[in-house]
């Protein structure tokens, strides 16, 4: 009986928890198939469609906008982003972990204070120096400045993953032949490689994520990502086509949140190593 | 003894064996980026505010000292952004680490169908940030906000009602539904995750602590109040962190909901600073009052290190 | 196969001496033990050995080579860590194959390699698993595997038996030392069991405090302690330390009997010990006293026989007798060894 209520309680929460998260989303979706007349009308039931719905609004977001040009922008973007992210952090990580010694390992700290600075304040410089490299209003401007997110967060999240491998790996495969890059490249990466994922993850998620930055350094339309672009384009002064915005969120939203989902457990296991816990096994 | 020699001098000394300077290579990319783009512009970002630079006239000429500080802080907008920013956070910090506390607790189960409930969990925050607040708008407009109209058929809402007389609630046009708005979207898209950081903390606690518990006899609540909670606490700091972080700096949610208005009333700091800096020109102004996002960041983040540190250490 | 040299090695850790001037000299083929309790060095000084750690003074030479500054792959040693250290991601094969593949052999000559230190082991039916399922003694065996399939100069166990059930253990010292006799390789083997120690080692270095305090056969350490520390380190139980006429004298409990009947042996010491305790070994007894005429409260121990033993009774006064060519006399302020008994001079 109170092992029943228990799981009532358990279930009930979940479901709440769900519902919260889940509801903006089916509103979305729901909108995405309705006709102006049935949306526009504030006596209707706004969850059913009282007309058929209409897949017009989605066809129109394909052919009179540029959404597929921000679709392939976005996802251009979001790869170069994690390859450098990677070719930045993953070496950066390992040699705060390892090799640099004592002053190496109070870096997660150091590194977190980079990533306190606010993109506020940094992006009226950003524009300037993204002026004068010449690449203002190209997807290369936020290639550029996205690794100045990513490139910290990766850093700080491998350095408690790397402080986490027992060292013995490595030293077994210097006295068994290899260099101390070849140790890395053969042993620690492979150890490292739940991190590596969920930097992966991270890393394209903030790209992503991003407005500010994609907003204000590219105005053209064929340069511009997703979350900058969707907004700029199907919002004309105060008319909203609400039906092919949902439809640009749901879109974009619907197979990233399966594929982190999937990922799920991943993701957790790339957060178990606070900074304090790399410190704690380092002395 | 000949064949030992030989197997010893085979194999040299190179770069890739030496501790220190494979360890400077490795880091050197990383550092020069962020040398390059993070610290350069961040002083740049000092330099602006204490200098009188344009949109039009960008370089740092003039030296006016604290000038644009003095200015900015003298304006009703100014009073507004630092109010509702430390609003915004403190709530949506609070909410946020007691439900991601519940979340994990319930997410640390096995249960049939937790993946496709990840997935739901995930959600919001696989969506872009200006995207979900777009979705958001669509879901409190001012006339067809589906949650106005539950609230109607409610009866809870319209002429004679709890929130009445009007019949809709004006989410984004009233200064005190708006911020609650932007802290209802913060707290939406980061629960996750938040989430996710909290659940590597309790995952990592021994299941062992949770049996003795148990056998002890303890309840849930008291489990939770007095096992759970305290050994959780490093990792929460940790999520605090990042929440506080990612809801202080932002200012995309209220570019694209409240736009900062009725007035000034629902202003943020990020969000005004990109007002006055970029959309107004003056540069150096903007450049001063995102300067004063930092201290507060750094205060933050050094006491919760710090917090984090201690308990961990006891 | 190749000689190991130390010359003069420290190691510092700010300000703390972890290995505070160390001379050894391994003869080609030997099985060294290092023994010496936790914090004494020894995995230092092993890890200098290995060049894992470089030292902060001193030399070290293999084959005669000096290779202090060469990184380990330059060394040609190899080394079984205490944990085994396995790759997690690589399967047992992979695993025995890696040193042979860091250093660029093709595949054809590794794998008969592998193969051959595989069926050497005794693991053919473990080359597809991954080492997280491995039990503990399968994965020494592997670890062992791993590190002689190439042919190294040096070896180095890092308490490669601490993980193991007590009767694996058993058979594993066994092994590795018949291991030992049939590659030839000179071994380097630190442990903080005596055990493993006095049984496998040809001879044992004990340490304490970043310094080797004596190195001898095992026959050698345990009949002449050259200090009070490697006289109470060594066996167990250790041996016996009366402070009397100011030095310390030391006799092993298996020396102190009760007074026979008949005449005493000319210099024979006599003690009047008041038993304590009696338990109960298996094969002997052991016997707690506590010294009645000594100055303070002295304890002590005897081994003796089970007829000797049957006639004591706990709670009793007696007399014990040590035979003067079993006494060990240490000089009282520095512990170490004074005038060696005359009947064994061996050292």
């Amino acid at each position: 009986m109170v092992l029943a209520l228990r799981r009532l309680i358990f279930y009930v929460m979940l479901a709440l928890f769900a519902v919260f998260a889940v509801f903006p989303v089916i509103w979305m979706v729901i909108t995405v198939f309705k006709r102006n007349v049935d949306l526009y009308n504030p006596n209707n039931n706004p969850f059913i469609y009282n007309l058929p719905p209409t897949l017009g609004h989605l066809e129109f977001l394909f052919t009179s906008t540029s959404y597929p040009t921000f679709l392939w922008n976005s996802a251009f973007i979001g790869v170069i982003v994690v390859i450098i992210t990677l070719l930045l952090s993953v070496p950066a990580a390992y040699s705060l972990s390892r090799l640099v010694g004592r002053w190496g390992e109070r870096s997660g700290i150091a590194i977190f204070f980079v990533y306190l600075i606010p993109p506020t304040l940094l992006f009226i410089p950003l524009y300037q120096i993204v002026s004068l490299l010449k690449v203002a209003n190209t997807v290369w401007s936020l290639i550029l400045v996205y690794p100045t997110i990513t490139v910290p967060f990766c850093t700080w999240l491998l350095l408690g993953f790397f402080k986490s491998v027992p060292r013995e790996f490595e030293e077994a495969a210097l006295i068994d032949g290899c260099s101390r890059f070849s140790a890395f490249l053969r042993v620690a990466l492979p150890l490292a490689l739940p991190g590596i994922a969920t930097c992966i993850v991270f890393a394209f998620a903030l790209s992503l994520s991003d407005y500010i930055y994609a907003a204000v350094f590219v105005s053209s339309t064929a340069s511009r990502t997703v979350s900058a672009g969707v907004p700029t384009s199907l919002i004309r002064g105060d008319i909203y086509y609400w039906q092919s915005l949902m439809a640009a969120a749901v879109i974009v939203t619907i197979p990233l949140a399966v594929a982190y989902g999937l990922l799920f457990d991943r993701l957790v296991k790339g957060f178990q190593s606070d900074p304090g816990a790399g410190e704690k096994s380092a002395a | 003894m000949k064949q030992v020699q030989s197997a010893i001098a085979h194999a040299g000394v190179s770069l890739a064996d030496r501790k220190g300077v494979l360890g400077t290579l490795m880091l050197a990319p990383a550092l020069a980026y962020i040398a390059a783009l993070v610290a350069v512009p961040f002083f740049l970002a000092i330099g602006l505010s204490v200098s009188d630079a344009t949109v039009g006239d960008p370089a740092i000429h003039h030296f006016v000292g604290l000038r644009n500080f003095v200015r900015v802080i003298h304006e009703s907008a100014f009073h507004f952004g630092l109010r509702n920013s430390m609003i915004v956070t403190f709530a949506t910090l609070i909410l946020i680490l007691v439900l991601a506390t519940a979340e994990s607790e319930l997410l640390a189960r096995d249960f049939r169908g937790k993946r496709l409930v990840q997935i739901l969990l995930i959600l919001p925050w696989a969506m872009p940030v200006s995207l979900a607040a777009v979705g958001w708008l669509w879901l409190l407009d001012s006339e067809f906000s589906p949650v106005d109209w539950l609230l109607r058929t409610a009866h809870l809402l319209g002429p004679g009602t709890l929130f009445g007389p009007a019949n809709h609630l004006y989410y984004y046009g009233r200064e005190w539904v708006g911020i609650g708005a932007i802290i209802a979207i913060n707290v939406w898209r980061l629960l996750p995750f938040a989430t996710i950081i909290v659940l590597a903390g309790r995952t990592s606690i021994p299941r062992d602590i949770f049996e003795q518990a148990e056998i002890d006899g303890a309840g849930f609540f008291r489990t939770l109040f007095h096992i759970t909670l305290p050994a959780l606490l490093p990792i929460l700091t940790v999520a605090a962190m990042f929440t506080a972080l990612l809801v202080f700096g932002d200012m995309t949610i209220a570019a694209l909901t409240t736009r900062g208005g009725p007035g000034y009333t629902t202003q943020l700091l990020p969000y005004w600073a990109y007002l006055k800096g970029i959309e107004g020109g003056a540069l150096s102004e903007g450049a001063a009052i995102a300067l004063f996002l930092f201290p507060v960041l750094l205060v933050g983040a050094i006491l919760a290190l710090r917090f984090a540190y201690r308990t961990e250490s006891a | 196969m190749a000689t190991l040299e130390l010359r003069g090695i420290k190691k510092r850790f700010g300000d703390f001496y972890a290995v505070d001037g160390v001379d050894l000299m391994i003869a080609e083929g030997e099985f060294l033990a290092i023994l010496g309790p936790s914090g004494c060095g020894k995995t230092t000084l092993m890890r200098m050995i290995a060049g894992l750690e470089p030292p902060s003074a001193g030399e070290v030479l293999i084959g005669g080579v000096p290779v202090t500054h060469l990184p380990p792959r330059a060394r040609n040693v190899s080394m079984v860590f205490q944990s085994y250290a396995l790759y997690p991601h690589m399967s047992v094969a992979e695993n025995i194959a890696f040193p042979l593949k860091a250093r660029g052999m093709p595949k054809s000559e590794r794998d008969t390699k592998v193969k051959w230190v595989v069926g050497l082991m005794g693991i053919e039916g473990l080359v597809k698993r991954k080492p997280g399922r491995l039990s503990g003694g399968e994965k020494q065996k592997v670890a062992l595997a791993r590190s002689l399939v190439r042919d190294p100069s040096l070896f180095i166990f890092d308490e490669p038996l601490s993980s193991l059930d007590a009767q694996v253990r058993a058979m594993a010292r066994g092994e590795l030392r018949q291991l030992h006799d049939r590659t030839g390789v000179t071994t380097v083997y630190v442990t903080h069991d005596q055990l493993e120690a006095l049984g496998m080692g040809d001879r044992v270095a004990i340490m304490n405090r970043g310094q080797v305090r004596q190195l001898g056969t095992p026959q050698e350490l345990y009949d002449d302690p050259a200090d009070t520390f490697v006289a109470a380190f060594l066996g167990s139980p250790p041996m016996n330390l009366i402070e009397r006429d100011n030095r310390i004298i030391g006799f092993r409990p298996e020396y102190l009997q009760p007074r026979a009947d008949g005449s005493l042996a000319q210099g024979a010491l006599v003690f009047k010990v008041r038993i304590m305790q009696l338990e109960f070994l298996g094969s002997e007894w052991l016997i707690y006293g506590v010294l009645e005429d000594g100055d303070g409260e002295n304890r002590l121990l005897a081994k003796v026989d089970q007829p000797v033993a049957s006639k004591l009774r706990s709670g009793e006064s007696r007399d014990f007798v040590v035979e003067r060519s079993c006494l060990r006399f240490f000089d009282k302020t520095t512990g170490l060894r004074i005038a060696p008994s005359a009947a064994k001079l061996t050292q």
